[in-house]
């Protein structure tokens, strides 16, 4: 992609002013080399190798506004990185019930997610350039498309991306779908954080199954907060393996007055209804994945020294001294005791104070 | 007996927002996930909406219970409770970020022990007697608003001071930004083009030739039509002798290659154009032929066309490539 500034290396050269002088370091030896055409640093980039494009070396072309420079480290690669957006496309041909599950997915995952309206005549399982584009374009690491065909009815493609090329993609056909207009009541507030369950040993067993969760939590979850409103847990996603299918519902919280601190949890069922079947599926091979599950160290908890607990929770902490000359060791005094001089006034030492009792 | 009923009132409270499990469910409060690997029991056709709804509504259940396990405080907003990081371990969006090489001049001061020095935003500007930017827009004492230029003694009376004002700035811009591109091609471990010939007392042999070489090239020709001095060699292996593709290049070009070839691979139909080959062949029996007719005209007509035909029609060719036989059963 091209960034919004980005003035080819020659332009950069030809800035350098010939100008024939003896002691300039620069022009003199452009003005050796004769004719003035050939300067020393366009010299020096006709020496810089071809696979230098400007594309592919980062911080060649800076960004001349503060805008573009805030646009380009919003995508750049953090530590911490943005929460993942989700794109959702449309195929060559979409039938009504795919073109209305991806609104409503498009609804549920609002603000992180962006739906195209166009139609896009691709493959994403036979070519997947197209969506690599899109995700580039638009910074998406996830991705819906949606298609139908008479092999292939109803079918919605769900993937992620790492670092811009496909990471996990499954295809799941729709068997049954009510979506959020076929149910007649209130719906949760836009963009709250959902809850995510998933029930059936299924997406334990399976390893495609486990997978599949993992997407479908990537997808679904939102941004990572460290705190939130107790009131706030509106909406449920309740994911069930049973049979060879996964039956997706979402219902609303209601949370009820029970006589004590926990409420009692009512549900209303609210948003998409699926009945997925699982169709391909395309996942990373696993170095690619365990590749992309790296964390930088930075994050890593930082383990505090000389701090240790025991089995029973006991903290202990150590504490380094420094070596005491144990006959220069203050204790307790006893002023009767203490030598005189003999005769003249004597002045006790009222400086010495006892050492203050330590504290175990 | 109050406090009786009140212990009853409490028990039954408990007991609504409670639900027995054999498994626990494995919770991940951080993403607010739980994952419940219980057994499910197969409902009726008719039922299967409430039998999920039933389900879902005792997980939430089991879920809201955890969370309101968690520490909590009581902010304008409402009761908040703290949510442990995920557990759940995603993959990233993108690689983790590589931490930026130092360039030349952070390296020297690193092993000189130089540190920055922290300068302050504003400069106090003299002549106009106000504080100013020491750099940018309207900064104080910018050298560029000077009006007056004393021509030193040792320059030519004739020499614009204000276009040498000019291009020594852009001198010294066009360096800045090459030594910013070799920083960048050193950090990315490309090759670092040199400077090329610096100013040596005694040069070398090496750059002397170097020398020779950069001036003969540095015509408007590059060197093209330069001839060779008496003693000068010409260099025997100049330019490039195969050229590959770049290993990570066009993905879409790259693909659509490969898959030809697996196109080619798979195909039933042989590589060899067998109807074009038999053609060729029969046209070139034919030219044959024509050129023995003319021949042999002035000796008459002695060889007849037909029984000296090959016998390669369009049927009968050879097949090219044996199949491999697979395992019999």
């Amino acid at each position: 992609t091209n960034s919004p500034c980005c003035p080819p290396l020659v332009r950069v050269c030809t800035r350098l002013h010939v100008s024939p002088r003896a002691g300039d370091r620069y022009s003199s030896r452009s003005w050796r080399a004769g004719a003035g055409a050939v300067t020393e640093v366009t010299r020096v980039a006709k020496s810089l190798p071809a696979v230098v494009t400007m594309a592919a070396v980062p911080d060649v072309c800076k960004p001349k506004t503060k805008r573009a420079k805030r646009f380009l480290e919003k995508r750049d690669p953090k530590i911490i990185e943005n929460t993942k957006n989700a794109m959702l496309i449309k195929g060559g041909n979409t039938s009504e019930t795919v073109t209305q599950a991806l609104r409503d997915i498009y609804s549920l995952k609002k603000p992180n997610a962006v739906l195209y309206k166009k139609k896009n005549i691709t493959r994403p399982f036979e070519d997947q350039t197209s969506v690599e584009f899109f995700s580039k374009k638009s910074d998406c690491s996830l991705f819906m498309f949606g298609s139908h065909n008479k092999k292939r009815p109803h079918n919605l493609i769900i993937g992620r991306m790492f670092d811009y090329h496909v990471l996990d993609m499954v295809e799941l056909g729709i068997e049954k779908f009510e979506s959020l207009r076929d149910f007649k009541n209130s719906k949760s507030a836009e963009g709250s954080k959902p809850m995510l369950i998933f029930a059936g040993d299924a997406f334990e067993i399976d390893n495609d199954l486990k997978r599949v969760k993992n997407l479908f939590i990537d997808f679904f979850r939102g941004p990572t907060v460290p705190k939130i409103r107790l009131a706030g847990l509106e909406i449920v996603l309740h994911f069930t393996a049973f049979a060879g299918k996964i039956f997706m519902r979402s219902y609303k919280v209601l949370l009820k007055k029970s006589g004590c601190r926990i409420p009692r949890i009512e549900l209303e069922e609210m948003g998409p209804s699926f009945n997925f079947i699982l169709r391909r599926t395309h996942f990373a091979s696993d170095d690619l994945y365990k590749k992309s599950l790296k964390q930088p160290k930075a994050l890593k908890a930082k383990k505090k020294k000389n701090i240790s607990q025991d089995v029973f929770g006991t903290t202990y902490g150590r504490i380094h001294m420094e070596k005491q000359d144990l006959s220069k060791l203050q204790t307790r005094k006893m002023k009767g005791l203490k030598k005189r001089k003999a005769g003249k006034n004597v002045i006790a030492d009222e400086s010495e104070s006892s050492p203050k009792k330590m504290k175990v | 007996m109050a406090a009786l009923a009140a212990e009853q009132l409490v028990a039954e409270a408990e007991r609504s927002v409670r639900v027995e499990r054999p498994v626990e469910l494995e919770l991940d409060l951080g993403s607010l996930t739980a994952l419940d690997t219980n057994p499910l029991k197969a409902g009726g056709q008719r039922e299967a909406e409430a039998w999920l709804r039933s389900l879902a509504r005792d997980n939430t259940q089991l879920l809201v219970n955890a969370v309101w396990q968690l520490p909590s405080e009581r902010l304008q907003e409402g009761v908040v409770a703290s949510l442990p990081p995920p557990s759940t371990r995603i993959p990233r969006e993108k690689p983790v970020p590589k931490p930026r090489a130092p360039t030349r001049w952070e390296q020297f001061a690193k092993l000189k022990g130089i540190r920055k020095k922290k300068k302050s935003g504003l400069v106090w500007d003299e002549s106009r007697k106000e504080w100013r930017r020491r750099w940018g827009y309207q900064r104080a004492n910018d050298e560029t608003k000077e009006w007056v230029l004393e021509v030193p003694d040792s320059a030519d009376p004739n020499e614009d001071q204000f276009a040498k004002r000019v291009a020594a700035k852009k001198e010294r811009v066009a360096k800045n930004e090459l030594n910013r591109l070799r920083n960048i091609a050193r950090a990315q471990k490309h090759k670092v083009p040199g400077l090329g010939l610096a100013p040596t007392p005694q040069p070398s042999k090496a750059e002397l030739g170097e020398a020779i070489r950069v001036a003969r090239a540095s015509t408007a020709s590059v060197g093209k039509f330069q001839p060779r001095l008496p003693k000068e060699q010409e260099p025997r292996n100049a330019g490039q002798r195969r050229k590959f593709q770049p290993l990570i290049g066009d993905f879409s070009a790259e693909r659509r290659r490969q898959l030809e070839l697996l196109d080619v691979i798979s195909s039933k139909k042989p590589r060899l154009d067998t109807t074009k080959a038999a053609n060729r062949q029969l046209r070139e029996d034919d030219q044959e032929q024509a050129a023995k007719r003319k021949k042999m005209r002035p000796k008459g007509r002695k060889g007849g066309n037909s029984h000296n035909r090959n016998n390669k029609g369009k049927g009968q060719h050879r097949k090219t490539g044996m199949k491999p036989h697979g395992k019999r059963k």
